[in-house]
């Protein structure tokens, strides 16, 4: 079989991500292998979803008994963002054969999308755009399925003593301080965490929503007041 | 409606997300409307999913260290996250500080 160079730059490309993906999937089978809709269902969502923020907070509000519409509503809101992606790699999507065009969405990701944004600029080829896409994307994909089952199995042998549920807010506070990088973006922070927690007693897990578009809705406005 | 079934739903939303602009709408532009909130959704949500979870108790907000360790290791964390923008060494010392905590208090 011939070698395909581009695959390969993209597998590489994307290798130092992992540093930050295969733990985080570690942890999350961790936590899901003490989930209340069990571990293999907790496991399947790495491939059904395969967003490893959408798929740890589905876990949370299935484990805080919350109502599944806003688990479905809170796990696609936090996949918004791909909807951002997609738009920004229609330019180089579309001279993709068709199928491409709908097989590889799937495979799109946080890290999928910034190596790709930054290797296509120097890479014309379409066919080499495809290739180098699938190669970062399913190395991702890999790592991602592998970690995460890892991550089950070892959690099942854990005791309950460690408290590794923290494991999922600590994740979170993470990526929020990741994705916190200006003022406006600080508001949306503060004004939605306290939003959720004062909105808390709502039922149905509503708080939540509360919390998130109140986060937005300061964000938007703190960006229009400091312009 | 089972757990299953949602995961199901939430799976192929999430693939529409993905698939939205290049195999549904083409090459058009992110509404301008839609732009800006998109930027906070992920700082937002992130915050509504810790904030309750780190410093309520049984519905009322909790932060002596001895009955919620979780509310000063969560104030750790986010040092450790601001200081090393890593998820593993934001997990690391979490997770240590709150065992110390419950060593100690």
């Amino acid at each position: 079989m011939r070698i395909n160079q581009p695959f390969i730059d993209g597998s590489k490309a994307v290798s130092p991500l992992l540093i930050g993906v295969v733990p985080f999937g570690l942890v999350f089978g961790v936590v899901a292998a003490d989930s209340v809709i069990g571990p293999a269902l907790a496991w399947a969502t790495s491939f059904i979803i395969f967003g490893g923020a959408a798929q740890l907070a589905t876990i949370q509000l299935f484990d805080e008994g919350v109502v599944t519409v806003v688990v479905i509503a809170t796990a696609l809101v936090i996949g918004s963002r791909h909807v951002m992606y997609s738009a920004a790699l229609v330019p180089y999507f579309q001279h993709f054969p068709r199928w491409s065009r709908f097989v590889l969405p799937y495979l799109l990701t946080d890290q999928a999308f910034a190596v790709s944004m930054v290797r296509f600029q120097d890479l014309d080829d379409p066919v080499e755009q495809r290739w180098f896409f699938t190669g970062a994307a399913l190395t991702l994909w890999i790592s991602w399925q592998l970690s995460t089952l890892i991550g089950v199995l070892v959690g099942a042998q854990l005791p309950e003593a460690l408290s590794l549920e923290f494991a999922i807010p600590l994740v979170f506070i993470a990526l929020l301080v990741l994705t916190v990088r200006t003022r406006p973006e600080l508001v949306a922070a503060l004004v939605g965490g306290a939003a959720a927690v004062i909105a808390a007693p709502a039922p149905l897990g509503l708080g939540l929503i509360v919390g998130a578009l109140a986060g937005v809705a300061a964000g938007v406005v703190a960006h229009r007041v400091t312009q | 409606m089972s757990a299953a079934i949602a995961i199901l739903i939430i799976g192929v939303g999430t693939y529409l997300e993905r698939l939205s602009f290049i195999g549904i709408i083409g090459d058009r532009e992110v509404p301008e409307w839609a732009v800006l909130p998109l930027r906070f959704v992920s700082p937002a949500v992130f915050a509504a999913l810790v904030a309750p979870a780190v410093l309520l108790q049984d519905g009322s907000i909790e932060l002596s260290p001895a009955s919620n360790p979780q509310a000063l290791a969560t104030v750790i964390a986010l040092l450790v996250a601001w200081r090393t923008r890593s998820v593993a060494a934001t997990l690391v010392l979490g997770m240590a500080t709150l065992w110390l905590l419950q060593a100690v208090l």
